[in-house]
């Protein structure tokens, strides 16, 4: 079977089909939107996915038939490899205007005298243009929540923010209105893009079923996985390294999926954090903040779950949370499967139990039930969109008031993310009282040998994680929420 | 002359809030920035090969694997500067490529142009350089007692301070400390390079100083200024990074352009920017203060040290301006300023918004803040007890008068609003009852002096045509950063003509078409080049009305420009009939137009004068809330009255005063610099350097211009710059951070709050109350 430009990357863009045949495999959004198109209104900040100044919205078939839609997300392009928008709908700045009349969202950023610089704006405007998409109805807090991932120098956000606020009271634009954007003629042109076949290009494979895929990993040991890239981007734009053979798995149709099962989420390697934090949630909304706080909307939307756990950074968010849950990985390597528990996964700094030719499938994350005290906290320099200095996260079994069982997880403490195996030892079997957290916060100092660095010293670290471990029983014995988010203000 | 302007009726868009000229642009991705220029087919785009130690002799430098890297077209190196190998502009000390010397981690050795960026900075990795390492001086207190300094130290005194000090009857001293900052404008520095015919240069630079960018090309170079033509629309974002920084990049692609024949693109990435440009001065300052009973401030002794890097930069002015801004808002009698700029093997630091400024201030509220809790009072009231006031009370210790002093009214107006003695109440109360978050609250007051200290670059100038169908074209020395300056010009060369703002559009900053221009900076764009860009309308609004007069026989006060129409006698022809007209007759429709700020001086060996041509005030109340298990704090909630005289546009002023206080929260608060011990920069990008990011904007935010205050001086239609001032406002969030971690200690203790306040540095602060009240 042939399709037209089989081997040429295909992406809808202002109603046209753009086909790319010559662009290399790591050849990202914006450097193909810049220097290959001339499409200079996005921007370049960072060239690592904090600034968000090279923000585009991708628009994805979800549905079929009657019930296809499209799916409108940000994301930053300047860590998104082209190949993956394989298939996708790719809007950017220039993308909405109607000719000289500005699209609600670009007038009400005029209209409050949001840019100043202008040089931010670009992604500001499509950030806040993909919850124009989202929501019929926009409220401050979703309009902040939206903007975490995109920084300006200049205003001090208050004017953005009322941009945000306001954009939907402007009248329907004739072009990117709710309904235009799901118009059918999108949904045909993204639909027209399916494949029946993988995209398989010099030095980028797509496989569409997990078999294609464990078959092509196993035949390619040394080939790299890349689902979002929101870190392996950074290779490429930040290290300058040469990339081997990639084997993209965010095509993969048994990978996309979230599935409860047995008490247990199971959320497959391709499932972007958006979505995994947001089944997550639903079942333990005591992760609430800590998925708010993962990175920023953009970089959720991109990345995924199982990335940050097959990344195995030290200081990746979602691991003391999944571990102290006792989240089970399942991998694959050809056709033999295994299963492990998540903190037996990494064997020391950036090595991780996983064989040559093997890969993680899912994640399953199991719900705790309402004797287990969850709870996971972050700290950082700043509140939204930085990397933990310290992250924590508690699940401990209550009865009578005793602690039955304890797990506690710690990333930025040590070469990785790592149960306190001694500060659990001091909790199991006494009362849920003081006295028993303090001696566990003075067991933590023998877990963990924590570094300094940019983000913490080592005296700041300990203290904090064993402060966090201290707010755990205080916030319980309270029931207050002890945080400055809570606190009053005065009017 | 004068006598025709005051009569004309001109009444257009002064003082209204319209839209920023490039709105339309900015949000539709139409906005042109230097990156986005198309470029000849045949552009190199460059990279920087730069030290990776903080100070060693170069043994040995290996650039042929960078020449043979397959795309590489040009490789340029100290020897290929044709004339002076210098960027600095005052003191010549700062070498666009090392030489045989690094002095720090991240300094350029040389530049690589190449058919690709990507390929440019791969190239540039390959070369072999070993270096022999020399001992590093990191810290300001390891510079001081090396007695390492990039420029001689300098000393401000008034009084006894000395003997002052010795019969005070109170006496405390301390130290103030503040870390540095990078600027983070969203837009990298950058310039293009293109060869013209006969050796000159034409060259895109992002730069809020097209003049120096001349000079330092012209001069490595070893050509004419006439041969070089520097040219920026628009910044995205400069801050004062784009200062001096930005001849580096410049004079680098132009060697490179030269080299190559080709024109050449040298655009920083956010690492290389981050490693490579200067930023804002880090300080100590250790203080001795003596008070009464009432916290009347009786003498001070202070020292001020910054880390300058390796080399003078701007820093000379900008400790000049920490001199002069020690005093704030306060008259000290007596009082002794030492100010020492130490060198050390870091990136130079250079012009940051507010130049000194913020430094100095910082000192005095600090140990303003010290006496109120020493004396158990409110540091609202020692504050108001310390103001300037009547004479004698009303000279700073650099010998200017302060004539314009509108604090009392500042201070009552915000007091009132924002409730804040009610609100200190209840913020005592829920502190007694509340052990893990504490909150905390602050006022403090900012007096900025307004004009760059060095007389000689208060000038400015402008050029205005207009074309026969009475549109007018408008280009002036100011550069265009995102302050909305060309929005302010043109409004008031709207306002000149009577003319709508639609009829006047603002060309691209261009040493070409305005020479000898300064630095958009100190606050001064729309009061420099407002006021020449006035002038040189005036004289074309003469031209015109001498031209009417003679055609309709009407006496000068008889022609009036209003809405686009020019009332001649009792006829009326619009203003586009009238510019035919004059065209007809041969009159001149183009003029320039000069401005050189009055009754200023400064005598830079005595550090006294008048250096300002007067002062900007604002005053913040900022509210915080504490977590002392983390350290982690929260701005919930500020409260601003800011001066701007009569403002040109209160749109763009509020977004200067919100964005500038929000910058100066970022600085005190979470933007932390941080090298390793050998020192290298840690923190150059922004997953590792923390600018404040939406949910940092406080929910609760009252933003308010002073109303009914015009500039007592002859400002531009009496307005007052805001660009730096209202950074300072952000001292309030730090000092009620200091607010709540006092809360933890016993009454009447000091905290020990280093800035930034990071959460480590906030539970460090807190950590050590409680251990000394325990």
């Amino acid at each position: 079977m042939s399709e037209p430009g089989v081997n040429a990357i295909r992406f809808v863009l202002d109603g046209e089909i753009v086909e790319v045949a010559d662009a290399a495999p790591t050849t990202t959004v914006l450097e193909w939107l810049r220097e290959h198109r001339q499409r200079t209104g996005t921007k370049e900040g960072c060239a690592e996915g904090d600034c968000g100044a090279c923000t585009v919205v991708l628009g994805e078939l979800t549905g079929s038939g009657g019930d296809a839609g499209m799916r409108y997300r940000a994301v930053n392009s300047c860590i998104r490899f082209l190949p993956t928008i394989d298939g996708k709908e790719l809007v950017t700045v220039e993308s909405l205007a109607d000719g000289d009349k500005l699209h609600p969202v670009q007038q009400a950023m005029v209209d409050q005298h949001a840019s100043q610089c202008g040089f931010c704006t670009p992604g500001f405007v499509m950030s806040l243009f993909a919850l124009y998409q989202q929501q019929e109805r926009v409220n401050r807090e979703q309009v902040v929540e939206t903007l975490a991932g995109n920084l300006c120098r200049c205003t001090g956000y208050r004017p953005i923010i009322d941009a945000g606020c306001a954009m939907r009271e402007y009248a329907e634009p004739t072009r990117w209105s709710r309904a235009d954007a799901q118009a059918r003629r999108r949904i045909d042109a993204v639909g027209a893009l399916r494949r029946v076949s993988p995209l398989i290009r010099p030095g980028f494979w797509a496989p569409m079923l997990l078999d294609e895929l464990a078959a092509m990993v196993e035949a390619a040991p040394d080939s790299l996985l890349l689902a979002g890239g929101t870190d392996i981007g950074l290779w490429v734009t930040k290290h300058l390294r040469e990339l081997p053979q990639i084997i993209y798995i965010g095509e993969v149709v048994e990978l996309q999926r979230i599935e409860n099962r047995g008490g247990a989420l199971r959320i497959g390697a391709a499932v972007p954090l958006t979505d995994a934090w947001s089944a997550i949630v639903a079942h333990v909304p005591a992760l609430t903040e800590l998925a708010q706080r993962f990175a920023s909307p953009p970089v959720r939307n991109s990345g995924t779950l199982v990335g940050n756990i097959a990344n195995g950074s030290p200081i990746g968010d979602a691991m003391p949370a999944l571990i102290a849950l006792g989240a089970m990985i399942e991998l694959r390597r050809g056709e033999a499967t295994r299963t492990l528990a998540l903190e037996d996964f990494y064997l020391g700094y950036m090595k991780k139990d996983l064989a040559r030719g093997e890969f993680v499938v899912a994640v399953n994350v199991p719900v705790p039930n309402t004797a287990t005290r969850v709870a996971s906290y972050k700290l950082s320099k700043r509140i939204d969109q930085d990397i933990s200095a310290v992250c924590a996260a508690f699940a401990i079994d209550v009865a009578d008031e005793h602690v039955v069982a304890a797990r506690i997880a710690y990333g930025g403490m040590a070469a990785i993310p790592a149960r306190a195996k001694q500060a659990e030892a001091a909790l199991v079997g006494k009362a849920f009282a003081e006295a028993a957290f303090a001696e566990a916060a003075n067991a933590l100092a023998d877990d963990f040998k924590p570094l300094s660095d940019m983000r913490a010293s080592a005296v700041y670290r300990l203290q904090g994680a064993q402060n966090l471990l201290r707010r755990f029983f205080l916030e319980h014995a309270t029931k207050q929420v002890l945080r400055t988010d809570a606190t009053e203000v005065s009017a | 002359m004068n006598d025709l302007s005051a009569k004309v009726d001109v009444g257009a868009p002064i003082g209204e809030s319209v839209r920023h000229e490039s709105a339309h642009l900015h949000v539709s991705g139409r906005a042109v920035y230097a990156d986005d220029m198309e470029l000849p087919p045949s552009a190199l785009h460059a990279a920087f090969g730069i030290s990776r130690v903080a100070h060693g002799r170069v043994k040995s430098m290996d650039l042929s694997d960078v020449l043979a890297t397959p795309g590489v077209v040009a490789v340029a190196t100290a020897s290929d500067v044709p004339g002076e190998n210098n960027y600095g502009g005052i003191v010549h000390d700062d070498p666009i490529f090392a030489e045989g010397l690094v002095q720090y981690a991240g300094q350029p050795l040389f530049a690589v142009a190449a058919t690709s960026m990507t390929i440019a900075r791969k190239a540039a990795l390959k070369a072999k350089i070993e270096y022999e390492k020399l001992p590093a001086i990191l810290s300001i207190r390891d510079a001081i007692d090396a007695g390492s300094y990039v420029t001689p130290s300098q000393i401000v005194a008034r009084g006894r301070a000395r003997e002052e000090l010795a019969k005070a009857p109170h006496r405390l001293q301390g130290t103030m400390t503040v870390g540095g900052q990078d600027h983070f404008y969203l837009e990298g520095q950058i310039a293009v390079a293109i060869p013209g015919e006969d050796g000159t240069l034409h060259v895109h630079s992002s730069t809020q100083h097209p003049t120096e960018v001349q000079n330092v090309i012209a001069h490595a170079m070893a050509l004419p200024a006439h041969a070089i033509v520097v040219q920026c629309r628009r910044m995205g974002g400069g801050f004062g990074g784009k200062e001096s920084q930005p001849a580096l990049i410049a004079a680098a692609a132009c060697v490179l352009a030269r080299k190559a024949g080709r024109a050449v693109k040298l655009r920083l990435e956010r690492d290389a920017d981050m490693l490579i440009t200067g930023k804002r001065h880090g300080f100590i300052a250790d203080y001795d203060i003596g008070f009464d009973d009432m916290g009347r401030i009786t003498a001070l002794a202070v020292m001020l040290a910054s880390n300058c890097g390796y080399s003078a930069d701007l820093s000379g002015p900008v400790n000049d301006r920490a001199i002069c801004h020690v005093d704030n808002a306060y008259y000290i009698e007596n009082i002794e300023i030492l100010s020492h700029r130490c060198k050390t093997h870091t990136v130079s630091n250079t012009a940051f918004r507010g130049f000194g400024g913020p430094q100095g201030m910082l000192a005095i509220e600090q140990a303003i803040d010290d006496i109120a809790r020493t004396l158990q009072l409110d540091p609202l009231e020692v504050r108001r007890r310390n103001y300037y006031g009547e004479s004698p009370r009303d000279v700073t210790p650099y010998g200017q008068y302060v004539e314009d002093n509108i604090l009392g009214r500042l201070t009552d107006g915000l007091e009132k609003t924002s409730r804040y003695r009610e609100r200190r109440a209840e913020i005592a109360q829920w502190n007694a009852a509340n052990a893990i978050v504490k909150r905390g609250i602050a006022f403090t007051p900012v007096k900025f002096g307004i004009s760059f200290n060095a007389t000689v670059f208060n000038q400015a100038g402008a050029l205005v045509h207009i074309y026969t169908d009475g549109s007018v074209l408008l280009n002036h020395g100011g550069t265009e950063m995102g302050q909305g300056l060309y929005t302010k010009v043109a409004q008031v060369v709207a306002h000149e003509f009577g003319l709508p703002l639609s009829a006047v559009r603002t060309s691209a900053t261009d040493t070409s078409k305005v020479p000898n221009t300064s630095a958009t900076a100190a606050s001064s764009g729309a009061d420099l080049n407002g006021k020449a860009a006035q002038t040189a309308c005036r004289t074309l609004r003469t031209r015109l009305i001498e031209h009417a007069c003679k055609t309709h026989g009407v006496e000068p006060h008889e022609v009036k420009f209003t809405k686009g129409l020019v009332q001649i006698g009792n006829e009326q022809k619009t203003f586009a009939q009238l510019v035919q007209s004059a065209y007809q007759a041969r009159i001149s429709l183009s003029a320039t137009g000069f401005y050189a700020t009055p009754k200023i001086h400064w005598d830079r060996s005595r550090l006294n004068g008048r250096p300002f041509f007067y002062f900007a005030y604002g005053v913040a109340v900022s509210e915080v809330a504490v977590d002392t298990l983390t350290g982690e704090t929260q701005l919930t909630r500020v409260d601003v009255l800011h001066d701007v005289g009569k403002s040109l546009n209160p749109a763009i002023d509020r977004g200067q005063i919100e964005g500038g206080f929000l910058q100066g929260v970022g600085w005190l608060t979470n933007e932390e610099l941080w090298w390793s011990a050998n020192g290298e920069l840690k923190t150059h990008a922004p997953s590792t350097y923390k600018i404040p990011s939406v949910r940092d904007w406080p929910l609760h935010a009252d933003v308010r211009i002073l109303e009914h205050a015009p500039n007592p001086e002859d400002t531009i239609h009496r307005s007052k710059a805001v660009g730096e001032p209202p950074l300072m406002l952000a001292i309030s969030t730090l000092h009620a951070i200091r607010d709540a971690v006092a809360a933890c200690g016993t009454a009447g203790a000091i905290p020990d709050l280093v800035a930034p306040a990071t959460p480590e540095s906030v539970l460090r602060a807190i950590d050590s109350l409680r251990s000394t009240a325990d």
